[in-house]
């Protein structure tokens, strides 16, 4: 393996590390609040991304639309998928199973994912969706004589970083988030605390929603929206929120880097371990460490 | 006493069954029942769809102008995207009614490999009007189950032929393809194709990326690394739009020659975003603007008809649907002709299968003693003109089938390894430009 390889694979892993990462960290993010493993959240991503691409087309079909509001249109797709969906899964289904079995509450997330899959094609049908006309806008950059183009090199990677930063100070610094926080400790202590505990998990659950779907509508430029889109980021996002350990928001990070990077470097090695290269690191991780790499013996998990 | 009386009258019915059965002419019934097999749900509906509704539009028509002698069809469709025993208890379900009944099944090659010997031990016709295997037929001998189109050793010798006319020299190749069967075989069998014309080609890469991948981003990064002449894949629906899209974007099509058998599905839908000069096939001869059917009214009618209801244009599987009710029609044509013209016996029509010549809506289909269909093969080179907001075929290539398939008996996998290089100058392979 030279040296240009393992740099090539960084600049791939980079991107795809970025995408996943978002994903994942709206599925951390709700499990760290409200201990729910939410399925539904592939749908929340091929949500966004149909959405976007929506948007995008529409955006174009009135003449040449300007870049800045073409990637509007994505941002807008997840506010809207995360606001609209989110709030209907909050409030019509998981506020009534709070205090229910956790198998159960998986149990409906997973109906709701189904539902909501028949949902999507009720409403897009089968035919393949994409937003591809952002990737043009962006350009390409060359780089150790290879091209690549520069919104998966650069705007995925920033987003990506940009909203864990975000989210990270908002945590700390702002008084919503440290609400958060006070609710994953203990909710009924918050709540005696005077924290309106129903609030914050309805607001943690539709921040999270919006988190996968811009995964979804960041996705839409780069890729084809096919039915069962949801369904394989879902289980790839699953992989790196266990390995990093349920709720950890900068292991999701590291995590979502990893299999990212793992995963081109299989292609340029050993092509036929792509697949099962995320599921393999989550195996040994979780053999070693079964609670995930960065769970500590802290109450707090976010 | 009521036993006795029972068992007289059970014998009675015995004899006659036995002394009439045979002699009486097979009532036509009230319908026929198709049991059409499609994917309706999965990344495969890209092809399903389109072909349910080519099925609604045929069958409506048909059945409007009279029907098969007065019968009418009467389509149930079953989703393939249910899968395995689901799929396979559904189409038994449909297979095991009463009644007249054909099976049209179907697009994915798993699912005919299933439901082949099922037909044959029901002993009802099936159909299979779209998957690519070529094994079903080969390994096995069938009497209820023929294939109106053709299979995949036809179309990818028929690309290596199309791609060795049109670039004779170059070194080295790659492959990327969906990694399940079709993928895996369609590969095997171009490879020793091109290796038994041309021996001296490099395989530099062989990529087999998860099928239904929604990146691509580092398969081209390595394509790019490696430069090699030409990249072949086989892919379909969203995989093959994403790689495409994702190749183009990064110039990775202006590098190496782009070989994409079944993007003729994928034109419309790509628009702008596949460049000029790709070579791209279509699963046999089907094309909305066939250089020799293009006109013919029967084919534009079907066109305009296709697009009013579905809003675009069809792809090969809208084809071969049409393809199959017009050879289920020519078998029953041919088999009441020999029964006197009188209803024919499932057996009577599944001979009548074997031999028959039809016509779909491109160029006629002959159909083999094995039951494999003489499907021709269309394949052209991509390029954008002003009638259309997606890029057409240019150049195309009409190549016979009975030059690129494998001759009934003989096995593919060392068919193909004996293919002499003279195929390539057959005089029989008419080529056209656009427009013309």
């Amino acid at each position: 393996m030279s040296f240009d390889i393992i740099l090539l694979a960084l600049v791939d892993g980079v991107s795809y590390a970025g995408l996943l990462f978002l994903v994942a960290l709206g599925l951390t993010l709700i499990f760290g609040v409200m201990g729910i493993l939410n399925v539904a959240h592939g749908a929340l991503y091929a949500f966004g991304g149909y959405l976007a691409s929506t948007l995008v087309q529409w955006a174009m079909a009135s003449g040449q639309a300007p870049t800045v509001v073409v990637v509007a249109a994505l941002l807008l797709a997840a506010i809207i998928v995360g606001a609209v969906v989110g709030s209907i899964l909050e409030i019509g289904l998981l506020q009534h199973v709070q205090h229910k079995d956790p198998i159960l509450q998986l149990l409906i997330t997973f109906g709701a994912f189904l539902i909501l899959e028949d949902v999507q094609h009720l409403i897009w049908g089968s035919s393949p969706y994409t937003a591809s006309e952002v990737v043009n806008r962006f350009g390409t950059v060359e780089l150790f004589g290879i091209t690549y183009t520069a919104y998966q090199l650069l705007v995925i990677p920033l987003v990506a970083l940009l909203i864990y930063a975000l989210l990270q100070y908002a945590l700390r610094y702002t008084r919503i988030g440290k609400q958060i926080i006070a609710v994953t400790h203990n909710s009924e202590v918050a709540t005696a605390l005077g924290i309106h505990a129903k609030r914050i998990r309805l607001v943690t659950f539709v921040v999270g929603a919006m988190f996968g779907a811009l995964g979804g509508s960041l996705a839409a430029p780069t890729t084809s929206l096919v039915p069962g889109v949801g369904t394989d980021m879902i289980v790839l996002s699953f992989s790196v929120v266990a390995t990093a350990g349920l709720g950890q928001i900068t292991g999701a990070l590291i995590a979502a880097l990893m299999i990212g990077l793992a995963r081109a470097l299989a292609v340029y090695t050993y092509p036929e371990f792509e697949v099962v290269v995320p599921y393999l690191i989550m195996v040994i991780v979780l053999l070693v460490r079964p609670h995930g790499l960065f769970t500590t013996a802290q109450a707090r998990r976010i | 006493m009521a036993a006795k009386t029972a068992a007289k009258l059970l014998v009675g019915l015995a004899a006659s069954a036995w002394a009439f059965g045979p002699a009486v002419a097979q009532t036509k019934p009230e319908t026929l029942k198709l049991g059409i097999t499609t994917f309706l749900s999965g990344s495969a509906s890209v092809f399903g769809v389109p072909a349910k509704a080519a099925a609604e539009i045929w069958i409506e028509e048909f059945n409007a102008a009279g029907g098969l002698k007065g019968v009418k069809l009467a389509p149930t469709f079953i989703d393939e995207g249910l899968g395995g025993d689901k799929f396979l208890s559904e189409y038994r379900r449909v297979a095991q009614e009463a009644g007249e009944k054909v099976m049209l099944s179907s697009i994915s090659s798993g699912n005919c490999n299933t439901v082949a010997p099922v037909a044959e031990d029901l002993k009802v016709l099936n159909i299979m009007w779209d998957c690519g295997t070529e094994k079903v037929l080969e390994d096995r001998r069938y009497k209820y189950v023929v294939r109106t189109q053709a299979n995949a050793v036809t179309e990818m010798v028929a690309t290596v032929v199309f791609l060795l006319r049109n670039k004779p020299e170059f070194n080295s190749i790659a492959v990327i393809n969906q990694d399940y069967a079709w993928g895996r075989d369609s590969w095997e069998i171009f490879r020793n194709t091109l290796l038994a014309l041309k021996p001296n080609t490099k395989i530099v890469a062989e990529l087999f990326p998860k099928f239904g991948a929604t990146d691509y981003s580092t398969e081209v990064t390595r394509l790019q690394a490696l430069k090699p002449d030409v990249i072949l894949s086989t892919s379909w629906g969203g995989d093959l739009d994403t790689f495409v899209r994702q190749a183009s974007q990064r110039g990775l099509t202006k590098t190496s020659q782009f070989v994409l058998p079944l993007a003729e599905s994928s034109l419309e839908r790509l628009g702008a975003a596949i460049p000029d000069g790709v070579f791209v096939g279509a699963r046999g001869d089907h094309y909305f603007l066939h250089p020799e059917t293009k006109n013919n009214p029967k084919h534009k009618a079907f066109v305009e008809k296709f697009r009013a209801k579905t809003n675009a244009y069809p792809i090969y599987p809208v084809y071969h649907m049409v393809a199959a009710l017009e050879g289920l029609v020519a078998g029953y044509e041919a088999a009441m002709k020999k029964n006197g013209g009188n209803w024919p016996t499932t057996d009577q029509l599944a001979e009548a299968m074997h031999g028959i010549e039809f016509s779909g809506l491109t160029r006629p289909v002959k159909m083999r003693d094995d039951g494999q269909g003489l499907e021709d093969q269309l394949l052209g080179i991509t390029k954008k003109v002003p009638e259309y907001p997606f890029p057409v075929l240019d150049k195309m290539m009409l190549i016979p089938a009975d030059l690129v398939t494998t001759p009934v008996g003989e096995k593919s996998p060392t068919w193909v390894k004996t293919i002499k290089s003279d195929i390539l100058q057959s005089p029989k392979i008419k080529t056209y430009e656009y427009g013309k």
